[in-house]
């Protein structure tokens, strides 16, 4: 098992190795943008619940970019894999096990996201010290990418087109990135429309990112329902694997 | 030994593959023939377990693919027709994963590599990324990746398909090295020249169905070893003879173009199906 573990993430590995500028530069795109024009730009003249935007903005961006590098890494790399560059069938042939193939790529997607988060970390250190990185904090952000890796996985190889992935994106990861506390407090929604939001996992991530005056209890919550959505969509992913042709 | 037992693919109201029946001998190079959609892909598909069958067995060396899944998988090795290589790794890193997918040491893994890019001719363009070679370098490097984990069963699908004349000819002598090393082979092709030159038994398959199985030889003396091709009507017809005296007689009553030749698979399927192979 370890070995076909070993040889997915020692694949991945230099493969990222390859297009490693292409994926740093690629991955502070979108983290600059938002710390330029939410931070410095609006953040200037706002202040929310208390504290500058700009340390507000700073963990749901890393919450809000984690998910998508996570989601569209391993999304796409599965979903070109099998339609497009058929390497997914290489895979189906062998004899790895597919279980351990899903959790190959989706620890892959992971690290992706994981490299983002250390990016922006050391992007807005020029910014602003207000960012404090606890374990806590490390924990709610690899949850984040473990979460949204593994749907990546799971929706990559449910959609059988291009386009349906980037429908997938508009209708569902878009939403959440602006409606599950990136930018603003759940709070401030009308209260049927925040229920929902408070089931979706990346609210979870943005308030235990903050976690500011909150319960043991309510960030085990957090944690669990991270772990919990990271259990049932690896557990989709990995037996859709075994169905897929 | 590859036996296929009543094996069938049905796609709702389309079968593919029809109740197919075969077996392939231990260091045979067997060829299935038959033109586009004739059901071979899909028949391959099977075996090497991409594609789920509808009913029938596969069974390799006496266990059947329906118990002893990832024991078949580690016994087979399938080089598909859409080259599925990592392009952005180099020839040894696609042979390196393989090697760990398969779970192979790392000392026998690196060794085997090192044969199979010589074995190939690609050693001296082993770290050129998987993207830059050309088709046939592709094909060759697939074949190596097949080879890795040394199966006792290797599965060729239209190795040779989208080549020009010059790769396929070296894709052949490739082919005919591996032949000369006595590995079971299960070659699919819709090139009579192909079939002919590398095969030892061949199975002519049409719409899912298995018509002829036979050397090729004895397929074509079957037919008949010499062709009359004549035009009339506006198309080619053909007749087949056993002997050149028949065919020279019967030539000698057509009127216009006429042309006597050696009779080939071809014309075997021809005259089965009423249909041409390289249609």
């Amino acid at each position: 098992m370890m070995a076909g573990l070993y040889g997915i993430l020692w694949q991945e590995a230099v493969v990222f190795k390859r297009k490693f500028w292409a994926t740093t530069l690629g991955n502070m795109v979108s983290p600059i943008l938002y710390l330029v024009a939410f931070g410095w730009g609006l953040g200037g003249s706002v202040q929310m619940n208390g504290m500058s935007y700009m340390a507000y903005i700073i963990p749901g961006i890393i919450g809000m970019n984690t998910m998508m590098i996570s989601f569209s890494n391993t999304g796409s790399s599965i979903n070109i894999s099998r339609l497009f560059y058929k390497t997914f069938e290489s895979y189906m042939i062998s004899p790895i096990n597919m279980t351990v193939y899903a959790l190959g790529k989706i620890i892959a997607g992971a690290l992706y996201g994981v490299y983002s988060a250390l990016l922006i970390v050391i992007l807005v250190s020029v910014f602003t010290t207000d960012l404090v990185i606890t374990p806590y904090f490390v924990l709610i952000a690899l949850l984040n990418c473990l979460v949204f890796s593994a749907m990546g996985f799971f929706v990559g190889l449910l959609v059988n087109s291009h386009s349906d992935m980037s429908k997938f994106t508009s209708f569902v990861i878009t939403p959440m990135s602006f409606l599950c506390g990136t930018f603003f407090p759940v709070d401030k929604m009308p209260e049927v429309l925040g229920w929902i939001i408070y089931v979706l996992p990346l609210t979870h991530t943005n308030i235990a990112l903050r976690s500011s005056g909150e319960s043991a209890g309510q960030m085990a919550l957090h944690v669990g329902v991270l772990a919990v959505y990271f259990i049932v969509l690896f557990i989709l992913g990995a037996h859709h694997c075994k169905n897929v042709e | 030994m590859l036996n296929i037992i009543d094996l069938t693919k049905k796609y709702k109201n389309v079968t593919a593959v029809d109740k197919l029946n075969l077996t392939i001998e231990d260091g045979e190079f067997f060829g299935l023939l038959g033109p586009n959609g004739a059901g071979k892909t899909t028949t391959v598909r099977m075996i090497s377990t991409i594609t789920p069958k509808t009913s029938g067995d596969i069974i390799i060396n006496g266990k059947s693919i329906d118990r002893n899944l990832t024991e078949i998988k580690a016994k087979i090795g399938v080089v598909p027709q859409q080259n599925n290589l990592e392009n952005e790794m180099s020839a040894w890193e696609n042979l390196e994963v393989h090697g760990m997918l398969y779970r192979i040491g790392k000392d026998k893994r690196r060794k085997k590599i090192d044969e199979l890019l010589e074995f190939t001719e690609l050693t001296d363009r082993k770290d050129d990324l998987a993207k830059n070679y050309s088709g046939g370098m592709k094909r060759k490097l697939m074949i190596a990746r097949a080879l890795l984990h040394e199966p006792e069963i290797l599965l060729l699908d239209e190795p040779t398909v989208g080549l020009d004349a010059a790769a396929r000819r070296k894709m052949w002598d490739l082919l005919k090295r591996l032949k000369s090393k006595g590995l079971t082979v299960l070659l699919t092709t819709h090139y009579i020249e192909e079939a002919e030159v590398l095969c030892d038994r061949v199975g002519l398959i049409n719409k899912g169905k298995l018509i002829q199985l036979d050397t090729p030889a004895n397929l074509i003396e079957e037919v008949g070893k010499v062709t009359v091709e004549y035009f009339d009507d506006g198309s080619t017809h053909e007749e087949f003879f056993r002997t050149r005296d028949e065919a020279n007689t019967y030539a000698g009553s057509l009127e216009g173009e006429v042309r006597i030749r050696p009779s080939n698979l071809e014309d075997v399927f021809l005259k089965f199906t009423n249909r041409r192979v390289e249609s």
